[in-house]
């Protein structure tokens, strides 16, 4: 084979094989981009003419042309609010136990095997458990804080992996510097292994954060409702959000209807996309700034 | 670096304060003209929704203090939030079936039945479907029934001198009570239907199939045929009295049958003692009707409304198709007023 490598005929054979194969892949990415496209074309094509000011002022009607998306939007913000303030703290608490403080041994194995699983478990599974526990157990009814205690379990599994992914490419220099000079281990991972951390865990947790706000199935198991008349206003408010109303939009036999649908998608895709150039931006940030 | 975990906690606290003051400020505005206030928890099949919908936005107009709010968990999910006393009003596109009425009388719900609106289901095919104008009940039978499945595939099976064109079906998912609907009216038992056919809850998925697909046969909701006129072509159902359309004059009239049915909202009786529920329920039987039109149904007629209203009043509570599901055929005035006269 070494002899035959050699010959001129067969670097030639092999450049006209790599030709093709870049073509292949060139070819593949052409298909996934113009489906991408087309289908973001036809969005904003049927969508676009209904964002007018209105669109995000107006409650849902049964007149497609009057109805708007605001109890959604809003719905959609607080329930990310609170969905953050509840997985944050223990998400990042956990990993941080996990990476920093707890002994190895067969428990915690148990408890990372766990976490791994449940990071793949469908989100509906979820919606069901928020039901049983959230809903009914615990007498929260079909509220914004049952919504968002169900969403931060949905969401706490994709936190707690990438905050210990973070704080797992902190150097254990550091940790041996901090210690040496006679820090606690409370003290090191206050401020010598999570300012070093955070960049990574940020990313972690807005993107977890914006499965939350796409995420539907769970939320009409739990009772999000899909038309309300005023907005939230406590934690125990009924809610809806965004994927819910625009997926109540899609069903109704009228057109006009599926062109607010598309209006409301653009939305969603614009605040996914605004949240994942936030988490880029953080990240890029915080990094410069790193110490080493 | 310190920010971040500072910035976690304050913005863990402005939420909280946010709610706190959110609560706070719906209290202080209690003073305007309607003096009802509450929430209104409504839910139940999708095919309900849009007059649910409808009525609870007008109602909302007039008493800006209720909160109404309509969820969408289907006819049968609807029933079992109802029957655990969740919600107070549940949409129904069929009448309560006996185990769920067991299981409100488990629980101590009592309930009243109220017919809002007629829906007809339509009989469609492809445009370019130039042999079929009509299908008889009996024709139709043989398509849905279980045994036809695997076996009548053909258009050529259906009637003698229909082309030899492959049958594909399309119609409703299996959890709608739309299929439990058209399979009672068509095959004579609910749920018992042919499974070799696309279904879906999502009846745009539907409508697309019909619309692509040469010797197409499908079935939904008759607002999905009038909003794509273009892409579909309507058959007329002959129940022995020769072909009729759905519209809204043949609904009424009871001779677009089997396919035309009633539409209901279960009140929960413990519910209507509050004053929001009950003065939804009256504005409800006031302006169904034309809120049921203005949203591709039928309203029933003006006397049994009437019919309906001085049941609520009297509080007769059971259904009055006995909680055994879909009924073919009935005729809601008679309906009502025997069960009027009985009690």
């Amino acid at each position: 084979m070494i002899q035959v490598a050699s010959t001129p005929q067969w670097r030639a054979r092999e450049r006209r094989r790599e030709q093709l194969f870049q073509l292949l892949g060139a070819l593949i990415v052409l298909f996934a981009l113009t489906t991408l496209v087309v289908l973001l074309a036809k969005i904003l094509l049927d969508g676009f003419a209904r964002l007018n000011p209105e669109f995000f002022t107006s409650f849902p009607s049964r007149r497609a042309a009057n109805a708007g998306i605001l109890p959604a939007l809003v719905g959609s913000a607080y329930l990310l609010l609170l969905t953050a303030a509840i997985a944050i703290p223990i998400g990042v608490g956990a990993a941080v136990y996990l990476e920093e403080f707890a002994r190895r041994n067969w428990f915690t194995r148990l408890i990372e095997i766990n976490i791994t699983n449940l990071a793949g478990v469908p989100s509906i599974i979820y919606g069901l458990l928020g039901l049983q526990v959230f809903v009914r157990t615990l007498m929260m009814d079909r509220s914004l804080i049952a919504g968002a205690c169900t969403m931060a379990l949905l969401a706490l599994p994709v936190i707690i992996t990438a905050a210990r992914e973070g704080l797992r490419t902190v150097p254990k220099s550091l940790r041996d510097g901090s210690l040496a000079l006679g820090a606690t281990q409370w003290q090191t991972v206050r401020y010598t292994v999570l300012p070093v951390a955070i960049p990574s865990i940020l990313t972690g947790v807005i993107l977890s954060l914006s499965r939350v706000v796409g995420e539907t199935a769970p939320l009409l198991v739990i009772g999000a409702v899909v038309y309300i008349s005023r907005l939230p206003d406590g934690l125990t408010s009924p809610f809806t959000v965004l994927p819910v109303q625009i997926y109540n939009w899609t069903t109704r036999p009228q057109h006009a209807f599926h062109e607010n649908a598309a209006a409301g998608i653009i939305v969603l895709l614009a605040l996914l996309l605004t949240m994942n150039a936030v988490a880029i931006y953080l990240r890029n940030r915080y990094q410069k700034r790193l110490p080493i | 670096m310190k920010l971040s975990i500072g910035w976690i906690l304050a913005a863990s606290v402005a939420v909280l304060t946010l709610a706190a003051c959110g609560t706070q400020s719906s209290e202080g505005s209690k003073t305007e003209q309607s003096s009802l206030s509450g929430t209104i928890r409504i839910d139940g099949s999708s095919t309900v929704l849009p007059i649910s919908e409808a009525v609870a936005e007008e109602f909302a107009k007039n008493h800006p203090n209720v909160q109404p709010t309509v969820g969408k968990s289907g006819t049968g999910g609807g029933f079992k939030k109802f029957a655990n006393g969740e919600i107070d009003i549940t949409g129904a596109s069929r009448p309560i079936r006996e185990d769920e009425d067991a299981l409100c009388k488990k629980n101590g719900i009592e309930y009243i039945e109220i017919p809002i609106a007629y829906d007809a289901m339509a009989v469609v095919v492809n445009p370019e479907n130039t042999w079929c104008d009509s299908l008889t009940v009996a024709e139709l039978k043989k398509i849905w029934e279980p045994a036809a499945q695997g076996k009548i595939t053909n258009w050529s099976q259906v009637r003698p001198g229909f082309p030899n064109e492959r049958l594909v079906l399309f119609g409703a998912g299996t959890d709608s009570g739309t299929f439990d609907y058209f399979t009672a009216a068509i095959v004579g038992e609910e749920k018992a239907s042919r499974g070799d056919y696309t279904g879906s809850e999502d009846d745009d998925i539907l409508v697309q199939g019909v619309s692509r697909t040469r010797g197409a046969l499908g079935y939904f909701g008759l607002a999905y045929y009038e909003n794509n006129q273009d892409k579909l072509k309507l058959v007329s159902i002959d129940n022995g009295n020769g072909p009729v359309k759905p519209s809204r004059e043949t609904v009424l009239d009871g001779t677009y049958q089997p396919l035309a049915r009633p539409l209901f909202l279960y009140v929960n009786v413990k519910s209507l003692e509050r004053p929001e529920v009950a003065a939804f329920v009256q504005f409800c039987l006031e302006n169904a009707g034309k809120l049921a039109d203005e949203v591709g149904y039928i309203g029933l007629p003006e006397q049994i409304y009437e019919l309906i209203r001085q049941r609520v009043e009297k509080r007769i509570t059971g259904s009055a198709f006995g909680a055994h599901g879909s009924q073919v055929g009935v005729k809601l005035e008679d309906l009502y007023k025997i069960e009027e006269g009985s009690n």
